[in-house]
């Protein structure tokens, strides 16, 4: 991992200073976090009152599972497109910002205030758009061919959750490379005009290496809500369907764990799922941050 | 000297007393999950009783959807924070019955506080579901349904049919809906909400075959599903024939939410949904005419139907709470019986009256005349005694179970199976769950 | 833009109409609901004209509205959230930008572990932990009140995460100029690092704030108490009915609602976006 060359030589300081997160984290997350790694051994009732230790069970059920395997490949057809997509998008629309001069702000509002709205209800509006019946998206679909109905058509049920999960991600994204590319400093810039570089090479030679650090993070930070805070969005879109066809792990934790009150089970697949993503996350820290210029 | 210390201190204590009475009324707090404008009629009636007496009050708390509201009254159980009442639904029951260390059934509450406890009160069909196999309810009936037609009368008559005959059979349903598809009346005949609930749980129940062993699951938690029969296999594969020839369109899973729109846009003649659904069918119905109808059977199979099974929710008694906050439970359950309580209910909610008396109560006053079709519901819950089979069920794990059911009805609608392979993966698959809650729970 | 190419400036402009049209349009889809009629929703496609309803919708949200589906009214519920919102924005952007500068400018044992231990919070999904958290909050008496609706909360990983990447950009040598002037740790921090961080600590306060202003769930697990009802939890409670049809008109307008305090947050950071478009132009 990444560090400066200098640091400040202080021994007591920099624990006092990182005390604040870390009681909070362990008191609100790693402790309860314990307590659900310590429910996916056991197989119990939702109200806790008969326990039993069962080891690795509620595990061994999961990969036994074709539908959990499945959610598995839907999970990573789905966080490889919504990161990827929103990413380019979002990148696309802070340099058009960072170029326009006029009207700049309006269109930073008008990218970043559908964030504010807030998830539950975005969800409920992605229904309704896409609704086979009475949605504006589904009848402009129709009016060009195409047969919309993700209700039946497990293609057209993962294009939604995509768009929408895209969606929510252009706004935060946007907002943030849009404060990277405030930091580049322009006499950079314009060293590389005088040597007769493009507006485009310039992009990709100057100014795309020096907002790797925010692209790094916002990768990160992507691929960890695909996978996460996407459950949302599922829920009220498409509960999973058809057919499990956009049933993604966290979705199936949920369903597992709030509705269908399977506490193990849940807790089990929360397991798996932080593992996969730690690993990811890892893999992203050794890998791509070499390529980052800080 | 003694006489007058005795005198004083009982005089002080007497003071004591009756100041306790006088201003500490004993909180109880009711954790529901209705929203909107029922949430309003239910602080309603919270707040009427909290009026008419001063020794408890009752606190009404929304603790959002049916789900959220149950896992929050669970983590709440366990971090010694719970209600003394909560609303939990149907499908609940399971869970909320294995866990007989937090339940406080009704009518063990009721003796216990002295309060008059009647069940012959309660029309039978709501009873039956909530009572263990002793016929002894658990909990307390307060906002049930159950599935009935609403048809479009206006494309009946543009289709040719008389809008004032519904379709009793499915061979009527499978009839009308060629003609008004034919005629263009509509592009659709019929679409239908809730495929488990409608189109599974309740086609047995109706035709009196049994949902699983064990008398559909009130007799053990270790019943084992056997609604993989002829008539299922036959209607869903009818479902899917229908689907193919443009009668019939899905309405989606679970609650089948896409199932409305279609109904209020005029694209479907004819649509299956709760019968608590009436006051918003009527309301979104802008432009057309709608009719009620009890839903249609197959006269093959059974000559007079059986009696439709409920859905909704009932309250549940919590145990952990002081002593006294059951006192004022036991008061406000008697409460909620009364007739003018129930109707008043009832009539605004959409809900089913959940005692004789409340539904005399509306009949006396042509509630019934006035909002033709509202009696459809009971009167189609209550035109037979219940069997065995037409009881209800109970099952825990059940709400997997019926998302597995709309996993295998999309995969036989989408042509990836028949309905037989469908119904039997069905049965498979949520007898692993049934599995799993009873080791789970035993 | 350092040289000038009309027909980029064109485009890009065109790339801007176009991204905000389709990001803002669910927005104008919910804004057109609001002004129609109830029933208008579900029985037909709901045109792009907004209706005639837009001022009787309003006001009947803005007076009475929500109270019809229970909820208390909605001048409190606003305050709570914003109580919220504030508290959650300010909470971690304090605890995470110290965190991120002891992980980077100090050098000490169980350094890379405590960056891990603050970055696995964000991987593990909230469902699976609100029911242990909620007795955690339970035994700590912290329910039904601002401290668990708002400490919980404040325990983020990406405000960490943005902070230690924007310093490790930092240049080493406005550090080692300040250790040769004689400056402890503290003193850099305050002097130089936080006003360069001024453009970062504006983006995170707008996600944090909405992240904040948006929360429902949690609120709904652990208040029992309705003042401390947040504007979300209201808008859920309009549209979450149970075998009914919600009122659509009047939840959408709620939504248009609550999403403009956000927009003034979004309007007041900008500022600092601009002051620093307009600082390196020169």
């Amino acid at each position: 991992m990444q560090t400066k060359r200098t640091v400040f030589p202080n021994k007591l300081l920099p624990y006092l200073l990182l005390a604040p997160q870390m009681l909070v984290t362990i008191v609100f997350f790693l402790w309860p976090a314990g307590t659900a790694f310590w429910q996916s051994f056991l197989r119990n009732d939702a109200f806790g009152f008969k326990t039993t230790f069962v080891w690795f069970a509620n595990y061994r059920r999961l990969f036994a599972d074709p539908i959990y395997m499945s959610a598995f490949g839907n999970t990573i057809v789905f966080a490889v497109l919504v990161t990827f997509l929103s990413l380019s998008i979002s990148l696309l629309l802070a340099v058009a910002a960072m170029r326009v001069v006029r009207g700049s702000r309006i269109y930073s509002t008008l990218l970043v205030w559908p964030y504010a709205v807030a998830p539950a209800i975005a969800g409920i509006l992605w229904w309704f758009m896409f609704n086979p019946s009475i949605g504006i998206v589904a009848y402009m679909l129709r009016a060009v061919g195409i047969n919309w109905n993700h209700l039946v058509n497990s293609t057209d049920a993962m294009a939604l959750i995509v768009i929408a999960a895209t969606w929510k991600q252009i706004s935060y994204n946007f907002l943030f490379f849009l404060a990277g590319l405030q930091s580049v400093p322009r006499s950079l810039q314009e060293a590389g005009a005088i040597d007769g570089a493009g507006p485009v090479k310039r992009f990709w030679t100057i100014v795309f290496p020096l907002i790797s650090p925010t692209t790094f993070y916002l990768m990160v930070i992507n691929i960890v809500y695909a996978m996460f805070d996407t459950f949302g969005i599922i829920h009220a879109t498409t509960q999973g369907g058809p057919a499990r066809a956009t049933e993604i792990l966290v979705y199936k934790v949920y369903f597992d764990g709030f509705i269908g009150l399977n506490l193990g089970s849940s807790a089990a697949q929360s397991v798996i799922l932080m593992l996969i993503v730690i690993g990811l996350t890892a893999i992203q820290f050794r890998f791509v941050e070499r390529r980052v210029q800080y | 000297m003694k006489k007058t210390a005795l005198f004083l201190s009982a005089g002080v204590a007497a003071v004591l007393l009756a100041s306790q009475a006088a201003w500490a009324a004993t909180k109880i707090q009711w954790w529901h999950a209705m929203g909107g404008e029922n949430g309003a009629k239910l602080e309603e009636i919270a707040k009427k009783f909290n009026a008419s007496q001063s020794d408890y009050e009752i606190v009404p708390v929304f603790k959002g959807t049916y789900d959220e509201t149950l896992t929050g009254a669970i983590a709440a159980f366990r971090a010694n924070q719970q209600p003394a009442i909560v609303q939990v639904y149907e499908v609940g029951t399971g869970t909320m019955m294995a866990a007989q260390g937090a339940i406080y059934p009704i009518y063990q509450l009721m003796k216990d506080q002295g309060e008059a406890w009647d069940q012959s009160k309660f029309i039978t069909p709501v009873v039956g579901y909530y009572s263990d196999t002793d016929g002894n309810v658990l909990s307390l009936p307060f906002n049930s349904s159950t599935p009935i037609m609403y048809y479009n009368k206006d494309v009946f008559k543009k289709a040719g049919l008389d809008p004032e005959t519904p379709p009793k059979t499915w061979a009527d349903v499978e009839s009308f809906s060629r003609k008004i598809v034919m005629s263009g009346a509509a592009k659709c005949g019929f679409t239908s909400a809730w495929i488990s609930w409608i189109q599974t749980e309740n086609l047995n129940a109706l035709h009196d075959k049994p949902y699983s062993t064990k008398a559909n699951g009130f007799g053990g938690l270790d019943a084992e599903f056997t609604f993989n029969n002829d008539l299922t296999e036959r209607h869903w594969g009818n479902l899917k024939k229908w689907q193919d020839d443009g009668l019939f369109k899905y309405g989606g899973p679970g609650g089948g939410d896409n199932a409305p729109p279609m109904f209020y846009s005029q694209e479907c003649a004819m649509y299956m949904n709760s019968s608590a659904g009436r006051a918003g069918v009527v309301n979104n119905a802008k432009d057309f005419k709608v009719g009620f109808a009890p839903l249609p059977y197959y006269d093959d199979v059974i000559k007079q139907p059986m009696n439709s099974i409920i859905g909704g929710a009932t309250l549940w008694t919590l145990q952990g709470r002081p002593a006294e906050e059951y006192k004022g439970v036991a008061k406000f359950y008697t409460y909620l019986q009364k007739p003018e309580v129930q109707a008043g209910w009832h009539q605004f909610s959409g809900y089913l009256p959940i005692t004789e008396a409340a539904y005399k109560l509306g009949q006396d006053q042509d509630y019934y005349e006035k909002n033709p079709g509202s009696d459809v519901a009971i009167k189609q819950l209550t035109r037979v005694a219940p069997t065995e089979n037409s009881k209800g069920i109970r099952f825990g794990n059940y709400v997997q179970v019926r998302g597995i059911i709309d996993d295998e009805f999309a995969a036989l609608l989408g042509g990836k199976k028949s309905a037989k392979e469908a119904l039997d993966s069905v049965v498979n698959r949520g007898n692993e769950q049934l599995r799993d809650f009873q080791s789970a729970n035993q | 833009m350092v040289e000038n190419r009309p027909f980029l400036n064109f485009l890009a402009h065109l790339v801007l109409i176009v991204g905000a049209a389709v990001v803002v349009f669910p927005v104008y889809v919910a804004f057109i609901a609001s002004t129609h009629g109830g029933n208008d929703f579900l029985s037909g496609i709901v045109p792009l004209v907004p209706g005639p309803h837009l001022v009787e919708n309003y006001a009947t949200m803005l007076s009475a509205g929500m109270t019809s589906s229970g909820a208390p009214p909605i001048g409190p519920m606003m305050i709570n959230s914003l109580v919220m919102a504030v508290g959650v924005a300010v909470g971690k952007i304090v605890i995470s930008i110290l965190s991120a500068f002891a992980i980077v400018y100090f050098r000490f044992p169980f350094r890379t572990l405590a960056f891990w231990m603050i970055f696995i919070t964000l991987m593990l999904p909230v469902e699976v932990r609100i029911v242990p958290t909620f007795k955690v909050v339970a035994d700590l008496g912290l329910l039904n009140n601002y401290g668990g609706l708002i400490i919980p909360l404040i325990a983020s990983a990406t405000a960490t995460f943005l902070f230690r990447q924007f310093f490790l950009t930092v240049p080493e040598e406005l550090m080692e100029a300040a250790r040769v002037d004689g400056a402890g740790p503290m003193k850099f921090f305050r002097d130089i690092l936080l006003p360069l961080s001024t453009t970062n600590i504006a983006a995170l306060f707008i996600i944090l704030f909405v992240l904040g202003w948006n929360q429902y769930l949690w609120p709904l697990l652990i208040s029992t108490d309705q003042s401390l009802y947040t504007v979300v939890m209201g808008i859920q409670r309009m549209a979450a009915v149970a075998d009914a049809e919600p009122r659509w008109n009047l939840v959408m307008a709620a939504v248009i609602l609550a999403a403009l305090p956000p927009v003034l947050v979004i309007l007041a950071m900008q500022r600092l976006f601009v002051k620093g478009l307009v600082e390196t132009e020169k």
